[in-house]
């Protein structure tokens, strides 16, 4: 093969997705349409694409990276991200569904007092698509240059070349585009982790238990001497003494962040009832999990047929799922699994790229500063598209400025705190809690975005004291001993944000919040008067 | 047309809302509802839970071998999957009597004039 057979499947994804973009453009005049794709999704579509929204590189390629790299620790990821579609299901699809209209915010704004409520609602959407995006694109960057070394392509042209593509999508084809991008390389995502897992067990002739045997006697070279691990042992990322504590602080962030995701919460407006919405989950979940099962095959598949000594010296950990193709199959098949990683990132920045967007235009632009007026027939959606170029620039900008070895994993895991410690409580304590006012939910979504920033500021991630060897944007931000002991604050965070909602909400008096609840809960239980799907 | 472009206004009076929501049938709803949703909410958070802590605090113990060198922990870890995907088909199954007690809250109140 040539070095330029992975550039050529990049190329090929990207014809696609322009072709569906132009077919998508002519089917999205009007808000509606722009927004949630004229809520014609179907149940299976909206499921598959909520899937393509949520898995990200960093579970393609960071957790195959991470079992490979440090075992059974890793899987617990996978666990986590399954796992956490139980509350979105339980607790927020159908009421979102039945009482709101383009973002999270339109549920809170229904009893509570508007302007406040979207502003805060709007700056935190922001907050977490933003930072994760930034996260998603430095990875996209160094990806891209790496699976298409030999290309020619830099760093720099790679996050260009994302950054313009999620614009289009987004810009041009709007929800409808989107849903389709994410649609599309979820397929090629579990097409593609699917026949990497059947390579890997047919390398150990389809005996589980001879794969199993070899997970059990990983050996890998650590600083020249040779170790041999069982890699399915519990402890080798997290150990003692904050270890199982920052383990179980992950676990909340996830469980409860993921209902809290701005980028996952919009797909439920795309659909036309909350019946089709709870379907949707359904399908996500069958989806979701027999992907992150079959990350064992990727991760440990790695570590014991390509091996950890291999990986370091070629790429580093996000190369693992890669590497273990091409050793399975060879540089066709590498070329197609890093095509599928590149579709991966596309489709993800994406589907932020839009919430953060729509946010923008709906919650701040329309209804905090015109106070929910359109004052002409396609402002809102103009507005958007602008939000959209602006969202997509910055976030160029910012990767490129930071450059591909900076230590950006943190923000994922802040994006994951900010929306379980901010978004989840005041989404929850609005359809639940009868009591429930403006000064609880801006006093929470203010409470939890402060204590989740404030403490990953102080956390290991951003300040530890690096050796002299460790260079520009890859050093920690503060040179000194971490003052708070966890890598994820949600456990700390998330009570905070819920104290902060629930003391703001104590302190203070609201009738019409109080009024106004009998027609939220009518409303988000039996879906009356909820948005209906565009009729042709 | 497109009518979604349009402020929305909501025929349903708060005096209407206020009947639904004190309405036997809406009460009956809810309690259908909290019967699943609640234990269903507990049982997967302990569930959950349980994985992190027995992992991080009794490691040892959940190392322990079961068969082809599998360990406690990663058939656990595996099980989570299983309950995850059953209690949303549980939660589907139920589902199916809250749609139609919702549908008969709703068919009434249009009869009364409420909806849209």
């Amino acid at each position: 093969m040539t070095t330029s057979t992975p550039l050529v499947m990049f190329l090929v994804f990207i014809a696609i997705t322009l072709g569906i973009t132009y077919w998508a453009s002519k089917r999205s005049a009007g808000s509606s349409a722009y927004f949630a794709a004229g809520r014609q999704i179907k149940g299976w579509q909206n499921g598959i694409a909520v899937a393509g929204d949520y898995m990200s590189a960093a579970s393609f390629l960071g957790i195959a990276g991470i079992i490979a790299f440090q075992g059974y620790d890793g899987f617990l990821y996978s666990v986590g991200w399954l796992v956490a579609y139980l509350t979105v299901l339980l607790v927020v699809a159908e009421p979102l569904r039945n009482a709101g209209k383009y973002t999270m915010a339109d549920v809170l704004a229904y009893r509570l007092k508007p302007r406040p409520v979207r502003a805060m609602a709007s700056l935190s959407t922001l907050v977490v698509s933003t930072f994760y995006m930034i996260a998603q694109m430095v990875g996209a960057g160094a990806l891209v240059a790496l699976l298409l070394k030999g290309s020619g392509i830099s760093f720099q042209t790679a996050v260009i070349g994302v950054g313009i593509l999620m614009i289009v999508y987004v810009v041009f084809g709007g929800m409808l585009a989107t849903t389709w991008v994410q649609i599309i390389k979820a397929i090629l995502l579990m097409a593609g982790t699917l026949l990497l897992s059947i390579l890997v067990l047919a390398h150990f002739g389809f005996h589980l238990s001879a794969f199993f045997n070899a997970i059990s006697q990983v050996t890998y070279h650590d600083k020249g001497q040779v170790v041999v691990k069982d890699f399915l042992t519990p402890g080798l990322r997290y150990k003692p003494p904050y270890g199982p504590l920052d383990l179980i602080s992950l676990g909340m962030a996830l469980i409860f962040g993921t209902a809290g995701l701005p980028h996952i919460l919009v797909r439920f407006y795309t659909v036309p009832d909350a019946k089709t919405a709870r379907i949707s989950v359904v399908w996500a979940m069958v989806l979701i999990g027999s992907f992150y099962i079959m990350t064992t095959f990727l991760g440990f598949g790695a570590a014991t047929i390509v091996g950890r000594d291999f990986i370091s010296t070629h790429g580093g950990t996000n190369m693992s799922a890669p590497l273990l193709a091409q050793a399975l199959a060879g540089d066709v098949f590498f070329a197609f699994i890093s095509a599928i990683a590149f579709a991966t990132i596309l489709a993800v920045v994406a589907g932020l790229t839009i919430s953060a967007s729509t946010s923008f235009a709906h919650d701040f632009w329309t209804n905090v500063i015109h106070k929910g007026v359109e004052r002409k027939a396609g402002e809102e959606v103009l507005v958007a598209r602008i939000a959209a170029f602006v969202v997509g620039g910055v976030s160029m900008f910012i990767a490129i400025r930071l450059g591909p070895t900076a230590n950006v994993a943190f923000l994922v895991a802040l994006a994951f705190a900010v929306a379980a410690s901010a978004n989840l409580p005041v989404i929850v304590l609005s359809i639940f809690w009868k009591r429930f006012n403006t000064v609880g939910a801006c006093s929470g979504l203010a409470v939890g975005l402060l204590a989740s920033i404030g403490l990953i500021l102080i956390s290991p991630s951003l300040m530890a004291v690096d050796p002299p060897t460790v260079v520009g944007t890859a050093r920690h931000l503060f040179q000194r001993p971490a003052m708070f002991p966890l890598e994820n604050p949600g456990i700390v965070s998330i009570p905070l944000g819920f104290i902060g909602a629930i003391l703001g909400t104590l302190l203070s008096h609201e009738p019409t919040a109080l009024h106004k609840y009998n027609e939220l809960l009518v409303r988000s239980n039996t879906g009356l008067g909820s948005e209906k799907a565009i009729s042709h | 047309m497109n009518a979604t472009l349009q402020p929305k206004r909501d025929v349903t009076s708060p005096e209407e809302w206020d009947r639904i929501a004190e309405s036997t049938e809406f009460k009956d709803l809810m309690a259908t509802k909290k019967v699943f949703v609640v234990p269903a909410f507990i049982f997967f958070v302990v569930y959950y839970f349980a994985l992190p802590v027995l992992v991080g605090y009794a490691p040892q113990f959940m190392a322990t071998k079961v068969f082809w060198n599998v360990n406690l922990a990663y058939l656990f870890a595996l099980s989570q999957f299983f309950m995850a995907w059953t209690i949303a088909f549980l939660y589907v199954k139920a589902a199916g009597d809250f749609d139609k007690l919702a549908k008969d809250i709703i068919e009434k109140s249009v009869k009364n004039g409420g909806g849209k």
